[in-house]
């Protein structure tokens, strides 16, 4: 390109955690005016590349950090990053719903008190500029709530832009780093391309940016260089034209698989599917049609923000939906008017991945918690029979192998195992028909997940139907039959029997075209 | 399917009975503290004894003591109810008023036999329920602003229909039925209280309904994907409070024969220091009746003995108040300190 230095050098980070190397001599170069992508699985090291660069983690010795040509002292205090000319915009784009797009384009301002007298008109007409500037239609006066999902990122763009701006004019410097920590992680439209022409402004208007994500298609759009980040280490680098979408997902996932025989619509005809959900489509979902036979565990995956998550909630009642219907056994139910009360009369069971905000009340005691669903079957005569309850509870949860099997214990006591062995518990007591199963072994240890899959199983032996959200790709190896891979708020791509292996997830989920490479 | 479902795997017995041991030093931990202001009150009576003894040590102190305060004791019950539920209702002292001031209206200037005039006040409370609960449930206010306006509404109302004007010569039958003394000195009123904090006892802790109140209260998320009716039941707790209020209101204008318009505002904060300290006893750490109670009677028991040593006014003010902020701070901190063990416990895991 040209003779100028690179906006932003990094050499030699690494960064170890306890006896595990994080991050293993990366290195990254940001030339101005070009965007650099930056993909790789979880844990991959990306976010502790990024939290380096936030000052948020101090780089292992012999790190070299140069930004604009200029060497930079490591570890960066926290919040250095402002002055040197680098602004973050995260998955969460720190807006304030409620308030203005020129409010919450100048809350940085306004909080730290550098506004003596804030003159609202030339507020507006400033913001509008910048809004023309960037090709972003929208009225500053408008609530955030108002804009449209996409329009959010693009507003925390400008908004992270014009603040560095402002900083590099007081320090005399000259170009800025823009990163961006997966912008569209939440944007199940296709109206990401909106978002691309900010980015390709941000790009012509002389800054560098990193662009952090786990959807190629995107980075493929978006990016000139890419770097491949692999259990901590640079896998692959190089310009953007250069690499296809499944040379960039052998990167990530490390090694060839074989496709199998192309079996797309295998298997989803058969008629003894217990429950089946037809034209599901709500908030971050389209189209969705699915079924589950009885014992039957069915895996349901894909990227953050492609919309497998939202399944549970909708299914549940959690989430409005827009459109669809479910069918259990002989009952029918729309899916636009159900509530959790409906769900749970229906026979379906929701265990979220959340567990302290939405799955039990720390608290509350073991036995209150277990014993929520099934009250009524303790009050007999105007009574409530709190020691049969007790009792039933403590069978309950010894049943389950939940230690200690003491249910009158506040369950924020028990470690993350216990109590997903406790809302199991609670939930598996009602026999359900269909358990959704959200993230289940998130927080939980190695032999407590053992035991999870156990009670999983076991669950499925006794006839019923399983649904597992999970991201934990290794898990649905080990548990599932059949998994379905959701991109962009849609199935994909049904994987069954010998394809369901953790790395060809991980390659539907990234949406590799096997029939291509083949 | 049933409790005892025979089809369940029969590993019922497997690895139990470890980790029970230790609970032991931390029961008599548990008894003091759930003890501890019953032991502050008699402490509380014993200083008062020995520095009054002639005045202060007299059966017929507490009688009165017990008597008159029966509307507070009704009075904090309603609070408990919306307490559990998370809501905070501010109306309640002005429902109070209001229900006294329609009884003395009816009954004294109208003559409306005093049934009919009762009736009327505890319509009149549910009345003020349901729309509180509207506006919480239904539309969406936060029910510390939507009652905050309602009961400056009702105070409005009750000050207007009785043109400011205290209200005397309320049928000597209610008070008959209320503060007369029957037996031993105790008049009905208190009884009315006791059976009123026992029931609300019993629904709290013994009824379903008021177990899935508790779930709403502690986590309104959590209870809508367990399947609760939230709404319905933050609706109803609203209700149920308001005329709770309704009934303490019967009970004030039975103890005092008159209604005076703003006979519910002194009662207010008394109320709240009562609901928060009774939730530091008895069942530390939730709202209860008998931990209500039994503040209700710690705090007039202070209050009587420092009137009696002369000490002006203004110390009540200063004693409900003072009590209300050390009670939530105490009970913030105790939860506090009983968070922070587990992290040791959870890490053994």
């Amino acid at each position: 390109m040209n003779a100028a230095p690179p906006v932003l050098e990094a050499l030699h980070f690494s960064k170890r955690f306890g006896g595990t190397l994080a991050l293993d001599d990366v290195g990254l170069t940001i030339d101005s005016g070009s965007v650099h992508g930056l993909v790789g699985h979880n844990g991959s090291g990306k976010s502790t590349f990024i939290k380096i660069l936030a000052g948020y983690h101090a780089p292992e010795p012999g790190a070299e950090l140069s930004i604009d040509g200029h060497p930079v002292r490591l570890p960066l205090a926290p919040g250095l990053f402002r002055s040197l000319g680098m602004a973050f915009v995260h998955q969460d784009p720190g807006l304030i719903a409620s308030l203005s797009v020129v409010e919450n384009l100048r809350i940085g301002a306004i909080a730290q008190g550098r506004l003596h007298r804030i003159g609202w008109r030339d507020e507006v007409r400033r913001c509008e500029q910048l809004l023309a500037e960037f090709g972003m239609a929208c009225d500053p006066r408008a609530n955030v709530e108002m804009l449209r999902p996409w329009q959010r990122p693009m507003l925390a763009i400008i908004r992270a832009v014009d603040e560095t701006r402002r900083l590099l004019r007081e320090t005399g410097r000259h170009r800025g780093v823009l990163i961006l920590d997966e912008p569209t992680a939440n944007l199940a439209d296709s109206n990401v391309g909106q978002l691309f022409d900010v980015v390709r402004r941000v790009q012509e208007a002389g800054f560098g940016v990193l662009f952090v994500s786990h959807d190629l298609d995107e980075v493929l759009a978006v990016t000139d260089q890419v770097t491949v980040l692999r259990d901590g280490r640079v896998a692959g680098a190089g310009a953007t034209s250069g690499f296809t979408r499944n040379d960039l997902v052998r990167l990530i996932v490390g090694h060839d698989i074989v496709p199998s025989a192309p079996s797309p619509t295998q298997a989803t005809a058969r008629s003894d599917h217990l429950i089946e959900v037809h034209g599901l489509s709500g908030p971050g979902v389209r189209d969705v049609d699915l079924s589950v036979a009885p014992g039957e565990i069915l895996g349901v995956s894909g990227l953050i923000g492609s919309g497998f998550a939202e399944l549970g909630p909708l299914l549940i009642g959690a989430l409005p939906a827009w459109k669809g219907r479910m069918r259990i056994g002989t009952t029918t139910i729309d899916l636009t008017t159900i509530t959790p009360a409906a769900a749970i009369q229906a026979g379906m069971c929701y265990v979220p991945g959340d567990r302290l905000r939405e799955g039990c009340i720390g608290e509350l005691t073991v036995a209150d918690n277990v014993g929520l669903p099934v009250l009524r079957r303790f009050f007999r005569a105007g009574w409530l029979h709190r020691r049969a309850l007790a009792s039933h509870a403590r069978a309950q949860i010894t049943r389950f192998g939940v230690r200690p099997p003491d249910p009158t214990l506040p369950l924020e006591l028990l470690s993350g195992g216990n109590q997903q062995k406790v809302l199991l518990a609670k939930w598996l007591q009602l026999e359900p028909r269909l358990l959704i199963l959200q993230e289940p072994t998130q927080g939980v240890d190695v032999g407590a997940r053992e035991q999870i899959f156990a009670i999983i199983r076991a669950f499925t032996a006794r006839g019923g139907s399983v649904l597992c959200l999970s991201g934990d790709h290794e898990q649905l190896e080990m548990l599932c039959g059949r998994v379905v891979i959701f991109r962009r708020g849609r199935i994909a791509r049904e994987l069954v029997g010998p394809e369901v292996t953790k790395d060809r997830i991980a390659h539907e989920c990234l949406g590799s075209d096997l029939a291509s490479a083949a | 399917m049933n409790v005892s479902d025979p089809t369940s795997p029969a590993r019922h017995d497997v690895a139990a009975a470890d980790a029970r041991g230790p609970a032991r030093q931390g029961a008599i931990a548990q008894f003091c503290h759930r003890y501890a202001l019953l032991f502050a009150w008699a402490i509380l009576i014993a200083i008062f004894g020995a520095i009054e003894p002639g005045s202060f040590l007299q059966v017929q102190n507490f009688t009165s003591m017990f008597n008159s305060q029966a509307v507070l004791v009704v009075l904090t019950c309603s609070l408990v109810l919306t307490l559990t539920a998370s809501e905070y209702d501010l109306s309640v002292a002005s429902v109070l008023s209001l229900s006294a001031m329609l009884i003395a209206i009816l009954n004294a200037q109208m003559q409306v036999p005093i049934g009919w005039a009762i009736l009327a006040a505890l319509a009149a409370g549910l009345l003020v329920g349901t729309i509180n609960g509207v506006l919480v449930v239904v539309v969406g206010v936060e029910s510390i602003i939507a009652t905050l306006g309602m009961g400056s509404l009702v105070s409005g109302i009750t000050l207007w229909i009785s043109h400011s004007n205290l209200i005397s010569g309320i049928s000597n039958t209610l008070v008959t039925y209320v503060i007369v003394p029957q037996f031993f000195g105790i008049s009905l009123g208190f009884v009315y209280a006791v059976a009123i904090a026992g029931g609300l006892w019993y629904f709290l802790t013994y009824t379903p309904l008021g177990r899935q109140l508790l779930f709403v209260g502690r986590g309104r998320r959590i209870a809508r994907l367990s399947g609760l009716a939230v709404g319905r039941l933050r609706f109803g707790a609203l209700v149920a409070g308001s005329f709770l209020a309704a009934i303490a209101g019967v009970l004030y204008a039975g103890t005092s024969a008159s209604a005076d318009p703003n006979s519910g505002d002194s009662f207010m904060l008394p109320a709240f220091a009562a609901a928060f300290l009774g939730s530091t006893s008895i069942v530390p750490g939730r709202f209860n009746a008998w931990g209500s109670f039994a503040a209700v009677y710690f705090l007039v028991t202070g209050i009587y003995g420092l009137s009696l040593m002369g000490i002006q006014v203004f110390i009540q003010n200063l004693f409900y108040g003072g009590a209300l902020i050390i009670a939530v701070a105490l009970s913030i901190l105790v939860r506090r300190s009983e968070t922070r063990e587990p992290d040791i416990a959870k890490e053994g895991n």
